[in-house]
């Protein structure tokens, strides 16, 4: 198998863009990521999207934003696994590149969230979950969230105050990645005086849902241009695991079980342990999944990542950072557009262009993508070129 | 006492029938009059009730027949299954056209092959149902039929009767006289067209002939019920250890009962509007279940409900052995009257749904 | 309007109705087409006691679209005695306070409307804490 590289990357501001369309904010990152990759010309375009059919009426979106940016005739769909979905199109545009069948591959994650603004968009998000037996019992994302805190601080007799390690950390880091939607470091006095939102859960412990789109070019390393060959990003490791849909159908749902194979498989591959990695982009949708991801890495044990969080291990400067560009919580939750965002940002890490978070000598990353609690998990490894 | 005579005013089946199972149901939240007099009269009138059960936001009829129901099930021992009718009386159903009836066996889990729908005759709708269920088992075309006298009952801000319109109401399994806990040895109906209460389709609250509610309609028609109903069963009121009449307001059911010849010590236990208010349809009927939750075997007990526009319904039981063992076996209705949380007005006009929201 | 899809499950919703896997006996909630447990095809109806107690809980003070009428409302996973976890809102809680661990018995409650105040009634199973009876 030919290894699959990544050959450019774009990226626009996550935040609340009223004047952008699904289709030109998908542009917005798909024409720099074209140009970021110098020559290479995509034969394919795999779309990340969750809320297309339902918040923008807009099905088709591969042929719609493919045209928008002026690439006819050439091969396109979505994928579709709710937060995980652009995650899931990256993990499409490898195995697309990797089968040999295709040459360069353009994947772009888009969330156009504010077409409408109401409870029903609200309730759309809820479509990634049980409908018949977990919505109709009125919960939402962010009370499934709830409900697994709750859980995890009767379990563990973690004190709730705790978790703002993780909120804390990721606005540090969003403060100085020009695309987070919010570029400001908060104190421990904000967190704690945060409102109730789904108890445990305040919140600052729950990321905002926003627009963005974010985009790379895959191709195989011998087809690189030569001037694109420093830059290149080697994906060596690449898993996607489902769990049962619902927590309530799972034997412990704290374990995040799918996060936890998808780690070992993509780790297996890139022939490397967790521990060897510089550091994660994990899904820190809300405080509580930060948590969970890490022990579920097998980066923590079990039901101790917040007291790790709390001694400083996860920042830039501590031995596994996480969230390094600000994360779900401070870089935003572009939701379907989210797991393109991460591979973005690990490939800013690896190629030393995250300014003033840079973490030296940055060689390698996990990249991982939760839908729901971790009812998809996309894990991806990732790593500089020699 | 002999089995009465065969009357030709008194309902009695060719099969003697019972009660071989009753359950009662209120909801947890009370508002006490004083909350409605504050915000009316500035507190300055006193309130015909202590307090009033007023169903949750996401209680109605149909659901609060089907506990009712379930814990009627329970004491009566039998599979939802052995049903052959569900029959839902009140003045508060959910839907204008759709049956409670059909929602609530299901949720039972009734066979299909039963007669399932919905009465309707103001505060008398459930009594009605069990008269119709008497007919049905008595005439051996069903072996138990289930009826229920439930209402959230509607009141008009303000209006007199928002100190008493309250929910709640009770569910009786009608089956053959030998599995009974109280056996109905006789009933009789009364009816006239009176027009004192009623609610026009599509109106939200009902409209009342504040004093012309009183001797014409509920006096008369009780009186004229349970009179016949002694009368023709040859039985006094002495005969009785407890009755049980409609109850509007405290009053109107003592005075009913002295005027038919019935002391306070055999209406009281009977009596529960002060505490969970008018609960309409279900008014006579939990009544009912409060006695039998206390009543040895041997009791007797008259019943009689009024329901405006207008008629009576009254019934003459003999509580049988199976009381004993049987009322254990569900929550008793004093267990829902203690179970009890406060609200305020503004907690009730949520609730009740005169809130606004569009 | 989403008739079809809301009656089709009533059995589920108004009695909590599942199903007992025919090979490896386990009870299953919400009733699935192959047993999660030993992976045989599970079609035997089970009718569940409805009692429980509660797994997890948080509460809503904003509720998505069908839900705003409602709220604040408690949600919960309620463990059943059978085995399976539910995710069930929490009803006639007054100033209970809800713990993990505590004892709930199903109750069958209105849900939602299907649509505005023109639409059906959606009822459905919620729990309620036990503490109040003396049946036996």
């Amino acid at each position: 198998m030919s290894e699959v590289v990544i050959a450019g990357i774009g990226q626009f501001p996550v935040g609340e863009h009223w004047k952008i369309s699904l289709r030109s904010l998908a542009a917005r990152a798909i024409l720099p990521a074209i140009r970021d990759a110098g020559s290479l010309k995509p034969q394919a375009l795999y779309v990340g999207n969750f809320l297309g059919p339902m918040a923008s009426h807009q099905s088709n979106l591969g042929t719609l934003l493919a045209q928008n940016a002026g690439l006819d005739g050439i091969e396109s769909f979505t994928v579709e696994a709710a937060g995980a979905s652009g995650a899931g199109a990256f993990r499409m545009g490898y195995l697309a590149v990797a089968s040999g069948y295709v040459d360069v591959v353009l994947v772009v994650g888009v969330e156009k969230y504010t077409d409408m603004v109401g409870p029903q968009l609200e309730a759309y998000t809820t479509t990634a979950m049980d409908y018949d037996y977990e919505v109709m019992a009125g919960l939402t994302p962010a009370a499934q969230a709830g409900l697994l805190m709750q859980r995890y601080l009767h379990e563990y007799d973690a004190p709730r105050a705790a978790f703002g390690a993780f909120p804390l950390l990721a606005h540090a880091n969003g403060a100085h990645n020009p695309n987070a939607m919010f570029r400001k470091a908060i104190t421990p006095e904000t967190y704690a005086k945060a409102g109730m939102a789904t108890p445990p859960l305040n919140q600052f412990d729950i990321s905002p849902h926003a627009d963005g789109a974010a985009a790379v070019i895959l191709t195989r390393s011998s087809l690189l241009p030569r001037a694109g060959i420093e830059q290149a990003v080697r994906i060596t490791g690449s898993s996607v695991v489902i769990d049962r849909l619902a927590p309530h159908d799972r034997p412990a749902p704290l374990a995040f079980e799918a996060a936890a194979l998808s780690v070992e498989g993509a780790c297996r591959q890139a022939g490397i342990l967790p521990a060897d990695v510089d550091f994660f982009e994990l899904s820190d949708v809300y405080s509580i999944y930060a948590a969970l991801s890490l022990e579920a890495a097998g980066c923590a044990p079990r039901g101790e990542a917040w007291k790790m969080a709390q001694e400083g291990v996860f920042g830039l400067k501590g031995t596994l950072p996480i969230s390094t560009m600000g994360g779900f919580k401070a870089r935003g939750n572009p939701l379907g557009a989210a797991g393109v965002y991460q591979i973005v940002e690990a490939v800013q890490q690896l190629r030393g262009q995250a300014g003033e978070n840079q973490i030296s000598g940055a060689r390698r990353a996990l990249v991982q993508s939760l839908g729901g609690p971790a009812s998809t998990a996309v894990t991806h490894v990732l790593e500089r070129c020699p | 006492m002999a089995a009465p005579e065969k009357s030709p005013l008194l309902l009695i089946p060719d099969r003697q029938v019972g009660f071989i199972g009753y359950g009662a149901y209120v909801p947890r939240y009370r508002l006490p009059g004083s909350a409605v007099s504050h915000i009316w009269r500035f507190g300055e009138s006193g309130s015909p009730v202590k307090e009033k059960a007023v169903a949750g936001l996401d209680e109605d009829v149909i659901t609060m027949s089907i506990e009712a129901a379930r814990n009627a099930l329970a004491r009566a021992g039998i599979p939802a299954r052995e049903l052959r009718a569900v029959w839902v009386g009140s003045e508060s159903h959910p839907y204008a056209v759709k049956p409670s009836g059909t929602v609530v066996a299901e949720a039972l889990g009734a066979s299909s092959s039963i007669s399932a729908g919905d009465w309707q005759f103001a505060c008398k709708a459930g009594t009605e149902a069990i008269v119709a269920a008497m007919g049905l088992v008595g005439s051996g075309m069903g072996r138990y039929a289930l009826a229920i006298g439930m209402d959230t009952a509607q009141g008009k801000p303000g209006d007199a009767l928002e100190y008493t319109a309250g929910s709640g109401g009770a569910a009786y399994i009608v089956g053959p006289a030998d599995e009974a806990l109280a056996v109905i040895e006789a009933a009789y109906s009364f009816v006239s067209d009176t027009p004192d209460f009623w609610r026009r389709q599509e109106q939200k609250y009902p409209e009342h002939g504040q004093r012309f509610t009183g001797d014409p309609a509920y006096f008369k028609h009780i009186q004229a019920a349970a009179e016949t109903l002694l009368r023709e069963t040859r039985t006094t009121p002495a005969d009785y250890r407890y009755a049980v009449f409609h109850q509007p307001n405290p009053k109107f059911p003592q005075r009913a009962g002295k005027a038919l010849g019935f002391n306070d010590e055999q209406i009281k236990d009977g009596l529960l509007v002060p505490v969970i208010g008018n609960t309409y349809a279900g008014a006579a009927l939990i009544g009912l279940t409060a006695v039998l939750d206390i009543a040895q075997p041997g009791d007797r007990v008259l019943v009689t409900s009024f329901g405006s526009g207008a008629g009576s319904d009254a019934f003459a039981l003999r509580v049988t052995d199976a009381i004993l063992e049987r009322r254990g076996k569900a929550r008793s209705t004093a267990d829902y009257i203690t179970r009890r949380t406060e609200i305020d007005y503004g907690t009730y006009v949520r609730f009740r749904g005169k809130l606004a929201m569009r | 309007m989403e008739i079809p899809r809301h009656w089709r499950i009533n059995p589920q919703r108004y009695e909590l109705i599942g199903e007992e896997c025919p090979h490896c006996k386990i009870k299953i909630f919400p009733p699935r087409d192959v047993c999660p447990n030993c992976g045989g095809e599970a079609k035997e109806e089970y009718t569940f006691s409805g009692r429980g107690e509660v797994y997890s809980f948080t509460t809503l003070y904003d509720g998505p679209a069908g839900f705003e009428e409602m709220t604040p409302y408690t949600v919960a996973l309620v463990k059943l005695e059978e085995g399976p976890v539910v995710t069930a809102q929490l009803t006639d809680l007054g100033s209970t306070g809800v713990e993990i661990g505590m004892p709930v018995e199903m109750v069958t409650r209105r849900i939602r409307s299907d649509g505005d105040e023109r639409g059906m009634l959606i009822y459905g199973y919620k729990f309620r804490p036990v503490g109040f009876t003396t049946a036996k």
